[in-house]
C-alpha cells in the first residue's frame, strides 16, 4: 500500500550562472511501514527531492517545474500553505543531517519537543502543556535518553551529538507521523553512535509502522535497513529495486561503480616494510591543551589531554593506519609528531634524531623530509594563490628548483598527481574537491619527503572520488618509497591501505597490530566495539547484525 | 592527463580567475555601490581641482550683496557676507574629505599593526594588547575629544590624532579577529609544515587574506570619521575659521536657517550625499568580498 | 552569575580611575585658571579665590584630595556658578537628559527592530530595500542636520510642533527625541536585519518550519531570540552615543539638560563641573556597558551555563 507516490518530479534551480536541473523527472513510491533508501553522491538531488515534498527549499532559486507527489490522496506539491503546515506537523516528519545545528540553542529541549503538540494547526488535536510534557518525557525515554524528566528542561548544548539526534528523532515522532524522512542522519556521527542510531530508527519504525525514506551516500549504512533502494545521480534515477536486487544482482554501471568504490578488503602493497629501520619513534608522548571553556576550578578539567602517553614506532616503508573516532586525539597525534603542535612531554624521534624541543628554525631541515596531507581540500589551499604558486613554493623554498627549472618541475608534479598542466594558473576555487586534494598531495610530495602523514585525506570527498585518491596515494607511496601514517575514522578505508593499524581512544593507543590480524581477532574491547559498528554493503549480514546476532 | 611532459613554453595555459576578479564582477553588478564609487571619485577630483575650478575666490566678500538665493551668478546662493556658497562648499569639502582620509589613515596604520601583532602571536601578547583595547573601548571618547579640543586649542593636527585615536580600536579588533582565524586555517598549517619563515607566512599567506575586511572597514570608517569631524565643528570645537568644513558651514546655516534656508540645505546635502556614497560603496564591497555569497 | 557581575564591576574600577586621572590632569594642564579669563578682576581677589578653592596647592595634592572627595560622593563646588555644588547642578540637569535619552532609545528600539525584522523576512525585495534605504538615510543625516531640518519643516513652515524647551509646551519633546533617536533607529535596523538574516539561515529554523510551526512562531519564537542579540550587545555603546548626541540636540532645541551644560562647562573652564560631569557620565556609561554585556551573555544558554560554572 503506497503511502507516497511521486511522479515525474522536476525541481530546477535558477541561479546567476544558468539553470541547474537538481531533480529531473524522478518517480518513486513508498509503501507504508517500509523503508526506501535513496542513495547517491553529493549533487545527486536526493535531498532536494525530499525537501521539495515539504516545501522546504529556498524559493527564489528553487522552483518546482512539474510532477506530483500524492500523499494520502492530496498532492503535496500543490496544496495550500495551511494544508502544508498540517502535513508537516501531523503526517510527515524530517530528521536532518547535523544534530549539532538542528536544535534551537536558545530554547530547552522540552520546549522544542512539545511545540508540534501544543501548536498543532488542527485545533482539535492540540494538547495542553501538561499532557504534552508527559508524552514528551515518555518519548525521550523510548529513544534512550537517561533521566528524561530532568533532561526535559535541559538545553541542546548539554547533550552530545548522538544524544541530540535521539532528541530530534523523538521530536519527529511525537505527533505520530506516517512518513519519516531521514536525511543522512548518521553522517555526522561517530561510527559506534551511528550503529546505535540506525538500530533505534529500525526499532521505532517497526513498532510504530512508519514509512521511512532514508537518504545516504553510504551504501553500507542502508544495507541493513532498506527494503527498496533508489540510486540517483545528477538529478536522475539510475536504478531502483529491492535491496537484495540492487546489492547482489545489479546490472547498472553506476550502481556497480558505487558498490566498487566501497573499500572492500585490501589493496595494500606487499612487503615494503623494513622492521630494522624505524623512521618514527614516539615515546610517552603527551600533548595537553589548556581548557579554555571551563571556568570551574576543577583541577581534573584544567587540561584537555588530547594525547595522553602514547608510544609507537613506524617502520621504514610501511603504511601505519591510525584509527579512532572524533575526539580520540588522532589528528593531534599526527600534528604532534610533525611538531606543528608543541609536545608537552615525551619524545618524537625521526630516524634516531630527537625532534621534540627543537625550535621552529632548527626544524627547517627536517621539514623537507616530513610532510602532511590535510583533510579539508577547501581549507588546505591558500585561496589567493594559483596552483603554480602553491606547488612552486616548496620547490623554491627548499632549493629543489630555481627560477629556471621550476616551471618544468611544477608541470611534472601536476602530471604525477593527475592534473592537467594547462590549469597551472588557476585558483583553488575553480577546481572540484577531488582535484584540490590532488593539488594538496602534489604539494606534500614536492619536497621529495621520506615520511608523510595523511590526516583524513579522503573523508571530505565523494565515495567514487575517494577510491581514485586512495589509489593515487598508494601509487605515489610505491613510486617514491614513502613511509606513511594514515589517519582516518573510516575503518574500511584504513583497512584498504594500511600494513599495520593502531586504534586510538581518548588520547591513548588501545591496540596495535597487523591489519588482518586485528580485523580477525581484535583483542581490546574498544576495538571490538568499533569493528562491530562498521556497516557493510552486505544486506544479509547487516540484517542479522541489526537483529542482534553478531557472527 | 597529459601523457608526456611537453615543455611548458609550448603549452598555452588557461587563465585563472582570482578572488579579486570575482569580487570585482560581483561589485559591478551592484548599481548602488558603483554609483557610490562614481560619486566618490567625482568628489575627490573636484576637491583636488578646487583652487582652479572654483567660480569665485574663497575669501571674496561682497557686503553690499549680502545673502542671496540661488541664481545664475551664484548657483548655490551667497551667505551673509556675500561669499559664493558653491565656492565655500567646494573648499569646505576639501577640508572634510582630507580629515576623513587622513584620520582614517591614522586609524588604519595603528589598528592594523596592533591587531596583526596581537592576532599572530596570540597567547600572552594578545591577551595584553586586547585588554588595553577593551579598556580604551570603555572610555567615553566623545567626552575626551570635547575636552581635548577645548583644552589644547583647535589644532587641525590634534583633530586628526584625536579622531584617529578613536577609530583604530575597531580596526584593531577586526584585523586581530581575521588574523587569528587565519592562523588556524589548514593552509597556514601547511605553510608551517613546509618550513617557511614566519615573515614569509605573514607576507604571502596572511596579509592577502586579510585585505578584504580591511578594505571594507576602511571604506566604512571614512564616513564615520567625517561625521565625527562635522559634529565637532558644529559644536565649535573642530575646524576653525577662516578654514571651513561642511560641519562648520552647517552650523552657520542653522543660525540663519529661517531667513536663508539654502545656507543650511546645500552644505547638508553635500555632506549627506558623500556619506551615502561611501556607505553604499562600503556595503557593496562587503557583499562582493564575502566568500559566502560566492559565484557557486 | 552574581559573582561574575561583581567581578566585572570590580574590573571597571581601574577604568574609572584612569578616566578621572586623565581628565583631571588634562584640565589642570592648561595655563590659566578658571578665573583668569574674567574681566578686570584684581590679582589679590584672584589669589583669594584660588586659595578658597585650593588651587594654590601643588597639583598632586589637589588630585588626591579630589579622589578622596569623589569616593564619598562629593563632586565639589562649581567654580562658575558660585554657591552651587556640582552635585546640585547635575541633579538639576539630569531629568531632562535622562528623559530625552529614554524617549530616543524607545524610538530607536521600536522603529529599528521592527524595520530590521520586517526587512529580514523577505531579503532583496522591496520589503527589504525600502526600510534599509530609510535606515541608510538615517545614518547619513547627522542629528545636527536632521534637527534643524525638522525644526524648519515642522516648527517653522508647518508650525505643527514647538521648537525649543522641554516640558514647557505640550509636544516640545517630540522633535528632539526624534532627532536624537533617528540615527540609532537606523543603526539598530541594520543590526537587527543582519542578526535575523544570520539566524534565519541556520538549520534549526528549517527544523522549526519542518515541524509545521506557523511563520509567526518561527520568526517570533525561534528566530528573534538569537537574531536580536547583536542589538542587545549594542545597547551599551548606544547609550554612550546618546549621551554624546545630547550635546548637540540640547543645544539646538535649547533643552536645559546635562549635555548643554557640559559643553558650556568645557568652554568656561569650570574645572569641578567638567570633572564631576565626566566622572558621572563615565560611571553611567561603564554601568550600561556592563549591563548590556551581561544581558547578551545571559540570553545565550550556553554562555550562561559556562559563567554559572556548571556543566
Amino acid at each position: 500500500m503506497a503511502i507516497l507516490e511521486v511522479k515525474e518530479l522536476k525541481v530546477y534551480f535558477h541561479t546567476r550562472n544558468g539553470v541547474v536541473k537538481a531533480v529531473d523527472n524522478v518517480s518513486f513510491s513508498v509503501d507504508s511501514g517500509k523503508t526506501l533508501a535513496i542513495v547517491g553522491e553529493s549533487g545527486s538531488g536526493k535531498s532536494v527531492t525530499c525537501y521539495s515534498l515539504l516545501d522546504l527549499l529556498p524559493k527564489p532559486p528553487a522552483k518546482i517545474e512539474g510532477g506530483t507527489a500524492m500523499f494520502n490522496g492530496s498532492d503535496l506539491l500543490s496544496c495550500s500553505p495551511e494544508q502544508m503546515r498540517h502535513h508537516r506537523c501531523n503526517d510527515i516528519a524530517v530528521i536532518f543531517q547535523d544534530p549539532m545545528t538542528s536544535l534551537n540553542p536558545y530554547l530547552t529541549v522540552g520546549d522544542q519537543l512539545i511545540e508540534p503538540l501544543i501548536y498543532h494547526p488542527n485545533k482539535d488535536k492540540r494538547e495542553r502543556r501538561v499532557e504534552a510534557r508527559l508524552k514528551a518525557i515518555a518519548l525521550l525515554d523510548e529513544v534512550g535518553i537517561v533521566d528524561p524528566v530532568a533532561r526535559f528542561d535541559s538545553y541542546p548544548h548539554e547533550f552530545s551529538g548522538g544524544m541530540r539526534q535521539r532528541v530530534i528523532i523523538a521530536m519527529a515522532l511525537i505527533t505520530e507521523p506516517k512518513l519519516l524522512i531521514c536525511d543522512e542522519p548518521t553522517t555526522a556521527l561517530d561510527v559506534t553512535i551511528q550503529a546505535q542510531i540506525l538500530q533505534l530508527i529500525k526499532k521505532l519504525q517497526e513498532k510504530r509502522n512508519v514509512a521511512v525514506i532514508f537518504i545516504s551516500h553510504d551504501l553500507g549504512v542502508v544495507a541493513g535497513i532498506a527494503d527498496t533502494v533508489l540510486v540517483m545521480c545528477n538529478g536522475t534515477i539510475r536504478e531502483t529495486g529491492s535491496t537484495d536486487d540492487i546489492f547482489y544482482h545489479t546490472q547498472n554501471d553506476y550502481t556497480k561503480k558505487l558498490l566498487a568504490a566501497i573499500p572492500e578488503g585490501a589493496k595494500r602493497l606487499q612487503n615494503r616494510s623494513d622492521e630494522t629501520q624505524k623512521i618514527i619513534q614516539v615515546d610517552n608522548l603527551k600533548t595537553y591543551f589548556k581548557n579554555q571553556s571551563d571556568s570551574s576550578n576543577n583541577p581534573a578539567k584544567e587540561f584537555v589531554k588530547a594525547v595522553d602517553n602514547v608510544s609507537l614506532s613506524i617502520n621504514h616503508g610501511e603504511i601505519l593506519g591510525l584509527v579512532g573516532e572524533s575526539g580520540s586525539g588522532k589528528s593531534t597525534l599526527g600534528r604532534s609528531i610533525l611538531q606543528l603542535v608543541p609536545n608537552t612531554a615525551g619524545t618524537v624521534r625521526f630516524k634516531g634524531e630527537t625532534l621534540t624541543g627543537l625550535s621552529q628554525k632548527q626544524l627547517v631541515p627536517w621539514r623537507r623530509k616530513m610532510q602532511m596531507i590535510f583533510q579539508d581540500p577547501y581549507a588546505s589551499l591558500n585561496p589567493r594563490m594559483t596552483v603554480f604558486q602553491t606547488l612552486s613554493e616548496p620547490l623554491l623554498h627548499h632549493g629543489i628548483a630555481d627560477r629556471g627549472t621550476v616551471n618544468a618541475q611544477v608541470a611534472q608534479l601536476m602530471n604525477e598527481v593527475g592534473l592537467a598542466q594547462i590549469q597551472m594558473h588557476k585558483y583553488p576555487h575553480e577546481f572540484s574537491g577531488g582535484q584540490r586534494q590532488r593539488i594538496a598531495i602534489g604539494r606534500a610530495i614536492a619536497t621529495k619527503p621520506e615520511f608523510i602523514i595523511a590526516d583524513e585525506p579522503v573523508s571530505a570527498l565523494d565515495v567514487t572520488i575517494q577510491a581514485q585518491i586512495l589509489d593515487l596515494i598508494l601509487s605515489l607511496v610505491e613510486r617514491h618509497n614513502l613511509t606513511m601514517l594514515f589517519i582516518s575514522h573510516d575503518l574500511s578505508v584504513v583497512r584498504y591501505i594500511s600494513d599495520r593499524v593502531a586504534v586510538m581512544n581518548k588520547g591513548l593507543i588501545v591496540e596495535a597490530g597487523e591489519t588482518e590480524t586485528l580485523w580477525k581477532s581484535p583483542q581490546h574491547a574498544y576495538t571490538r566495539q568499533l569493528l562491530k559498528a562498521i556497516p557493510l554493503a552486505d544486506p544479509k549480514s547487516e540484517r542479522l547484525r541489526m537483529a542482534g546476532v553478531w557472527a | 592527463m597529459s601523457d608526456s611532459i611537453t615543455a611548458p613554453m609550448d603549452v598555452i595555459h588557461e587563465k585563472g580567475s582570482s578572488l579579486w576578479q570575482d569580487a570585482w564582477i560581483k561589485l559591478s553588478k551592484n548599481y548602488l555601490a558603483l554609483l557610490g564609487l562614481a560619486v566618490l571619485v567625482l568628489l575627490v577630483v573636484i576637491s583636488l581641482l578646487t583652487p582652479w575650478i572654483a567660480p569665485y575666490s574663497y575669501s571674496a566678500q561682497n557686503l553690499d550683496l549680502g545673502a542671496t538665493a540661488p541664481s545664475l551668478q551664484h548657483w548655490l546662493g551667497t551667505d551673509v557676507f556675500g561669499r559664493d556658497m558653491l565656492t565655500r562648499i567646494m573648499y569646505g569639502g576639501r577640508v572634510s574629505l582630507m580629515v576623513g582620509f587622513v584620520a582614517t589613515g591614522v586609524a588604519l596604520v595603528i589598528g592594523i599593526l596592533w591587531g596583526a601583532i596581537a592576532g599572530f602571536y596570540g597567547g600572552r601578547i594578545d591577551a595584553l594588547m586586547m585588554r588595553i583595547v577593551d579598556i580604551l573601548y570603555a572610555l567615553p571618547f566623545m567626552i575626551f575629544i570635547v575636552l581635548l579640543m577645548v583644552v589644547f586649542g583647535r589644532n587641525i593636527l590634534l583633530l586628526f590624532l584625536a579622531i584617529g585615536a578613536v577609530e583604530w580600536l575597531t580596526m584593531a579588533r577586526i584585523v586581530r579577529g581575521q588574523v587569528m582565524s587565519l592562523r588556524h586555517q589548514e593552509f597556514v598549517e601547511a605553510a608551517n609544515s613546509l618550513g617557511l619563515s614566519q615573515w614569509t607566512i605573514i607576507r604571502r599567506h596572511i596579509i592577502p587574506n586579510t585585505l578584504g575586511p580591511v578594505i571594507v572597514y576602511t571604506t566604512l570608517t571614512i564616513p564615520s570619521v567625517m561625521l565625527l569631524e562635522a559634529f565637532l565643528s558644529f559644536l565649535g570645537l573642530g575646524i576653525q575659521p577662516p578654514e571651513s568644513s561642511w560641519g562648520l558651514l552647517i552650523s552657520y546655516g542653522v543660525e540663519t536657517m529661517e531667513e536663508y534656508p539654502w545656507l543650511l540645505v546645500f552644505p547638508g546635502i553635500a555632506l549627506s550625499l558623500t556619506l551615502f556614497a561611501l556607505n553604499f560603496l562600503g556595503d557593496g564591497l562587503r557583499d562582493a568580498l564575502d566568500p559566502r555569497t560566492s559565484k557557486d | 552569575m552574581f559573582k561574575f557581575a561583581l567581578g566585572r564591576l570590580l574590573q571597571s574600577i581601574p577604568v574609572l580611575l584612569i578616566v578621572i586621572t586623565i581628565t583631571f590632569f588634562l584640565v589642570h594642564s592648561v595655563p590659566g585658571g578658571p578665573f583668569s579669563a574674567d574681566k578686570a578682576v584684581p590679582p589679590e581677589v584672584i589669589k583669594a579665590l584660588e586659595a578658597q578653592y585650593n588651587l594654590d596647592q601643588p597639583v598632586w595634592q589637589q588630585y588626591l584630595s579630589y579622589l578622596g572627595d569623589v569616593v564619598t560622593g562629593d563632586l565639589g563646588p562649581s567654580f562658575k556658578y558660585s554657591g552651587r555644588t556640582v552635585n546640585e547642578l547635575i541633579a538639576a540637569g539630569l531629568p531632562a537628559t535622562a528623559e530625552l535619552a529614554f524617549y530616543a532609545m524607545l524610538i530607536a528600539l521600536s522603529i529599528g527592530v521592527s524595520a530590521g525584522v520586517v526587512a529580514s523576512m523577505r531579503p532583496n525585495t522591496m520589503q527589504d530595500y525600502l526600510p534599509m534605504t530609510g535606515a541608510m538615510i538615517g545614518i547619513c543625516m547627522p542629528s545636527f542636520l536632521l534637527g534643524p531640518l525638522l525644526v524648519l519643516i515642522f516648527g517653522i513652515y508647518l508650525d505643527w510642533l514647538p521648537i525649543s524647551g522641554w516640558g514647557d509646551i505640550p509636544g516640545d519633546k517630540v522633535l528632539p527625541s526624534i532627532t536624537l533617536g533617528t540615527a540609532y533607529a537606523a543603526y539598530i535596523a541594520r543590526l537587527s536585519r543582519g542578526g535575523m538574516l544570520e539566524v534565519l539561515s541556520q538549520d534549526y529554523i528549517r527544523t522549526a518550519r519542518a515541524k509545521g510551526l506557523s511563520e509567526t512562531m518561527v520568526i517570533g519564537k525561534h528566530a528573534l531570540r538569537g537574531g536580536l542579540i547583536p542589538v542587545v550587545a549594542f545597547l551599551g555603546p548606544a547609550f554612550a552615543g546618546l549621551l554624546g548626541g545630547s550635546f548637540v540636540v540640547e543645544t539646538i532645541f535649547q533643552i536645559p539638560g546635562l549635555g548643554r551644560f557640559y559643553v558650556q562647562a568645557a568652554f568656561n573652564r569650570d574645572y569641578t563641573l567638567i570633572l564631576g560631569m565626566t566622572v558621572f557620565f563615565s560611571t553611567l556609561i561603564i554601568l550600561f556597558n556592563l549591563l548590556s554585556d551581561m544581558l547578551a551573555i545571559w540570553l545565550n544558554p550556553k554562555l550562561r551555563h559556562e559563567i554559572q560554572g556548571n556543566h
